[in-house]
């Protein structure tokens, strides 16, 4: 085992096991004073990266271009691989961060019978859309401990979410999809020698944390059950700037809230900020018209340009002198 | 410029989301509701096990029972502590809405306010609190 993996599994057990004795040790601390401190922090932590980001200079279109570019009307264009203009770049935009379009081409490519051949590689696409779209229903899901009444549409979600109606309490796909798909990504990184080479703590931790935060929603749901009338007390008064700490919430509940808690306040400064930064990349978000439309540098110095036939007109005697041609002679 | 407008307004976005329980529930107590046991159950004294033990698990036992009893046809539930009960939710007294004789009362509040799924006790059985209004 590698020290990433170590570093990782040893930090995530360790910060469930503070958050677990912590709910019964200091309750204030770990139920309203971290918890404001980590939306406080994802918030800031968040604006800072992006406006740090838009800080940085584009000088070039450098757009991706994963097809034919605008060309002859004869030539077929495509427009969403190599688009020319603002509405094609919005598409393909769209694509990438809602279908992840650009993993959908991940090709594995091995020596068959002597010849390199690609194939088709769709898993990380498929387990990484499936690990987007779960956590976003999770997230919403857990909408229901912060408004009270609940609101209509929130119910449908929670309903279609367990419309298979297994056991009781009812299975909520959702979670299970988020930690089977947590656990892939997870699998794939340790599994695959070329992928586990290139990870790092950075990688692990993310996924690890992700996991265990799903792990324990689930054990909190479905096996050592807490007392959810207490906790949605709680949340409540999270949620209406009122905090009170109601006692008898169970320490699994503790650990899966500072387990979110590290996740909003790592946020920020890990690698989770691609959902921030996606919109912000520069190969993705401009239109590949370099050759359509003429791009200046924005801050070129305004320089005063010389011609040839000024600069021949400054200097055309002692051009003559010299013996050089000259185009006009007086 | 206009990079750095579009990055606050997609801020101004993201603070909006973090923030919506704020804004939905400004105004609103979002106070718990009194649980109501009623005085048929208090006067019985105790449930068929003991009460932390029925709030976190009387999901599973009523599923268990159901399978119980449609499926094997057994109507006798034995307790941890020895005592035997009539496995039925709705019917008569001898069941758990015998005692529980409000479902609005002792279901429906805790449900609705931690929203714990849908209850889909009633598309088959009847329940009486509503059924002699």
């Amino acid at each position: 085992m590698n020290q990433h993996l170590l570093y990782s599994l040893a930090a995530v057990l360790v910060l469930g096991l503070i958050g677990y004795a912590g709910g019964s040790g200091m309750p204030y601390l770990f139920g309203v004073i971290i918890p404001y401190a980590a939306m406080v922090l994802f918030f800031a932590g968040f604006a800072m990266r992006m406006l740090g980001w838009v800080k940085s200079p584009v000088p070039f279109r450098i757009p991706t271009t994963c097809g034919q570019q605008q060309s002859f009307s004869w030539i077929q264009h495509s427009k969403y691989d190599n688009p020319s203009n603002k509405r094609d770049v919005l598409v393909r935009m769209l694509l990438e961060i809602f279908l992840f379009r650009s993993l959908f081409r991940n090709t594995k490519n091995e020596i068959r019978e002597g010849k390199v051949v690609y194939n088709l590689e769709i898993w990380l696409w498929l387990f990484g859309l499936i690990f987007h779209y779960s956590f976003l229903v999770v997230l919403v899901r857990h909408l229901r401990f912060f408004l009270e009444p609940i609101p209509a549409l929130l119910k449908v979600v929670e309903m279609l979410d367990g419309i298979l109606q297994i056991g009781l309490p009812g299975i909520l796909l959702s979670g299970f999809l988020l930690l089977g798909a947590a656990l892939f990504l997870f699998a794939r990184r340790i599994l695959i020698p070329q992928v586990r080479y290139i990870s790092l703590t950075a990688d692990y931790f993310p996924v690890l944390l992700i996991a265990s935060i799903a792990g324990t929603g689930i054990l909190m749901r479905y096996v050592a059950k807490v007392d959810i009338f207490t906790v949605k007390q709680m949340t409540m008064s999270l949620a209406t700037f009122s905090p009170v700490v109601p006692e008898g919430i169970g320490g699994l509940f503790y650990a899966h809230f500072f387990l979110v808690c590290v996740l909003f306040a790592y946020f920020p400064f890990s690698k989770l900020m691609h959902s921030g930064g996606i919109f912000l990349s520069p190969t993705r978000n401009m239109a590949n018209n370099s050759r359509a439309v003429r791009h200046i540098n924005p801050w070129n110095p305004k320089l005063k340009f010389v011609t040839y036939a000024d600069y021949e007109d400054e200097f055309r005697e002692k051009m003559i002198e010299a013996g050089l041609p000259v185009e006009k002679k007086e | 410029m206009s990079d750095k407008l579009k990055v606050l307004a997609g801020l101004l976005v993201l603070a909006v989301l973090i923030t919506l329980p704020f804004w939905l529930n400004a105004g609103k107590s979002g106070a718990a509701p009194e649980i109501v046991i009623a005085e048929a159950a208090k006067k019985a004294g105790n449930c068929v096990e003991s009460k932390e033990w029925m709030a976190a698990n009387h999901m599973a036992l009523l599923d268990q029972w159901r399978d119980v009893v449609v499926r094997e046809g057994k109507h006798i539930y034995v307790s941890e502590s020895g005592q035997e009960f009539n496995m039925s939710l709705s019917s008569g007294e001898n069941s758990c809405l015998g005692c529980h004789t409000s479902t609005a009362e002792f279901c429906d509040s805790c449900h609705d306010y931690t929203g714990v799924g849908t209850l889909y006790c009633w598309e088959c059985h009847i329940d009486p609190s509503k059924e002699n209004k």
